[in-house]
């Protein structure tokens, strides 16, 4: 996504008068102040959700939370409900299952689709358009399609019920497989050819030259790998019975269905589960945004 | 590419050894389990009973399913309700901030949020917010409108899914049209002004059919995922679509039919079959439509 990068650096300073588009021509104020008013309308309606769940979660029990009209500030701010929500559920074991999903699935995708991606965009042996195809056609293969079929293999493993079962469906992704195999097909081949004649194999071509070439989409696949585990519902929600193994999604899934009347516990709850992620958006807002376009081409 | 072929020589083996990771999980875990999905749908098998092959009788089974019928629906109502929107609201808010004035870059970010967030954090968030009680009645109330059961009728709810749905997809298709549009070359927007064409009149002769293709691809993605849609439903309407789960939707029957102990797994799987089934012929009708109309 160049388009984001490049805007930015065309902000105009303090000292500019006027206002100006990404053409350099000016905006009219009448233009400006209606933009304006859309952008904070649709601001509401995208982040105010999140700060009404923040705000609930900062009420505490003697405060309406049902007034009308509704109240936005918590009148006396308190923590109390994420201690409640502590008490209730083991919220912060759950958090430490999500962390360990989703870390091992950034590890195994990350190394696995980089492996593999090399072996498709570089090396040359018989079968490889075969092993192409097979990635292509398990992007095209929709995950809710299989669910049942993943369960029941996971049983003849015995890993449901385990992190472990947890992590292996999504851990090598056939998409991110092929995200990777784009970008080394995007590197120039000469530099690889002058270290091959050097006397370098191709594990040491490998890690020393492609590998560090194509740095931005590995953190793309790592954030998306991370995300797609942290936020991962239906998969988890089959393989997982046992309480005292479940990620935060689930955890929130059993709070809400058996305390549904204590809207300030889940909210609490809610809050947990979202932070870590917007505060990794807010760090890496590129790679999000790259991934994106990435993705939607070859997806 | 002279270079390549020599490296077969020195390290037959190595190349698998790069590619074996990936081949083993996509293997063991999309195609097989694709495939057994397949072979599943002719058998009787449970999660604990080995299956014995009965033809096409689950696909029988399925037609005079009352249920199959009810979820079926709702999936396939779902693609109506969310993916016009999906294709028409993300672009205009593209056209909210491609223009570059100042903090422009914080409003697409903020936008994109409910991209970032779980599912279920979304969905319980909105369960609050159209709750009897919640937000959105209060804000109704106040203005004197009144308090509605989002979540207490049958359709009204389907719908508040949808919203939802297209409520954290937005930003997603926003970046891609965002995208799209930086595509588009300026002296076309220019030609159309000095004719005298206006806003809305160059959006649809201009932009639109620059974007086109983006927009067949929205198009495409946005089917496909929603008539998949299982974690919006499941959440706001609960485990069973609602008190005679007249909310469930396809995948979420698959759900509750193959999990857990007693699950009918061959039964799940020819629910899965017309899944994929489904989900194949939506991808074929889309291009399709993008070649017929481009022709």
């Amino acid at each position: 996504m160049t388009v984001t990068e490049e805007r930015t650096g065309t902000a105009p300073t303090a000292r500019e008068a006027r206002v100006t588009d990404e053409h350099g021509r000016r905006v009219r104020i009448g233009e400006l102040a209606w933009r304006y008013a859309l952008l904070l309308l649709v601001l509401a309606l995208t982040v105010g959700p999140f700060l009404w769940q923040l705000s609930t979660s900062l009420k505490g029990p003697t405060e309406d939370i049902f007034g009308s009209p509704p109240s936005f500030l918590p009148e006396h701010p308190t923590l109390h409900n994420y201690e409640r929500v502590a008490d209730t559920i083991p919220v912060w074991d759950y958090a430490l299952n999500s962390l360990k999903v989703a870390g091992a699935s950034v590890v195994t995708n990350c190394v696995g689709s980089a492996l593999a991606g090399y072996a498709l965009a570089r090396l040359r042996y018989r079968g490889r358009r075969v092993a192409t195809l097979v990635f292509i056609l398990a992007m095209l293969v929709p995950v809710e399609g299989i669910i049942i079929a993943q369960f029941t293999t996971m049983r003849e493993l015995g890993l449901n019920n385990t992190l472990i079962g947890v992590v292996l469906p999504g851990s090598i992704g056939a998409m991110n497989v092929l995200l990777m195999r784009n970008a080394f097909l995007n590197l120039p081949y000469e530099i690889e050819e002058a270290a091959y004649v050097d006397g370098a194999n191709a594990w040491q071509r490998f890690l020393r030259i492609a590998l560090p070439s194509v740095r931005g989409t590995v953190a793309v696949v790592a954030i998306f790998a991370f995300m797609g585990a942290w936020d991962d519902f239906l998969w988890p929600l089959i393989v997982l019975s046992d309480p005292s193994r479940f990620t935060l999604t689930i955890g929130l899934n059993y709070l809400h269905g058996t305390f549904a009347n204590d809207e300030r516990l889940v909210a609490a709850g809610t809050v947990i589960a979202v932070a870590p992620l917007i505060a990794l958006f807010a760090c890496l807002q590129r790679y999000f945004f790259r991934g994106v376009g990435e993705g939607a081409v070859k997806g | 590419m002279a270079g390549v072929s020599r490296v077969r020589r020195q390290l037959p083996t190595s190349p698998w050894l790069f590619a074996a990771p990936g081949l083993l999980v996509v293997g063991a875990f999309v195609l097989y389990p694709f495939v057994s999905t397949v072979v599943n749908s002719f058998t009787d098998r449970r999660t604990l009973l080995p299956g014995r092959f009965v033809g096409l009788a689950n696909f029988r089974e399925l037609i005079h399913d009352d249920m199959f019928w009810t979820g079926l629906r709702n999936s396939t109502l779902y693609i109506v309700g969310v993916v016009p929107a999906l294709v028409v609201l993300p672009l205009l808010l593209a056209l909210l901030v491609q223009k570059n004035i100042p903090g422009i870059t914080f409003f697409r970010s903020a936008f994109y949020t409910p991209v970032v967030a779980s599912i279920v954090v979304v969905g319980l968030i909105w369960v609050w917010l159209l709750d009897e009680r919640g937000l959105v009645n209060s804000l109704l109330e106040t203005v004197g409108i009144g308090r509605i059961g989002f979540l207490s009728d049958q359709w009204l709810l389907l719908l508040s899914a949808m919203a939802v749905t297209v409520w954290k997809g937005l930003g997603y298709y926003m970046i891609i049209y965002l995208a799209a549009l930086a595509n588009v070359p300026r002296e076309l927007h220019e030609a159309a002004a000095v004719d005298g064409a206006g806003a809305v009149r160059r959006f649809l002769t201009v932009t639109v059919p620059a974007v086109r293709s983006t927009m067949v691809l929205v198009a495409a993605l946005s089917s496909v995922a929603a008539f998949k849609v299982f974690s919006e439903v499941y959440l706001m309407a609960g485990p069973d679509g609602g008190p005679a789960g007249e909310d469930t939707t396809l995948v979420m029957l698959v759900q509750q039919t193959g999990t857990g102990l007693t699950g009918r797994v061959g039964y799940a799987s020819a629910l899965s079959v017309v899944v994929f089934v489904v989900t194949v012929a939506l991808m074929l009708l889309v291009l399709r439509a993008d070649r017929g109309e481009r022709a």
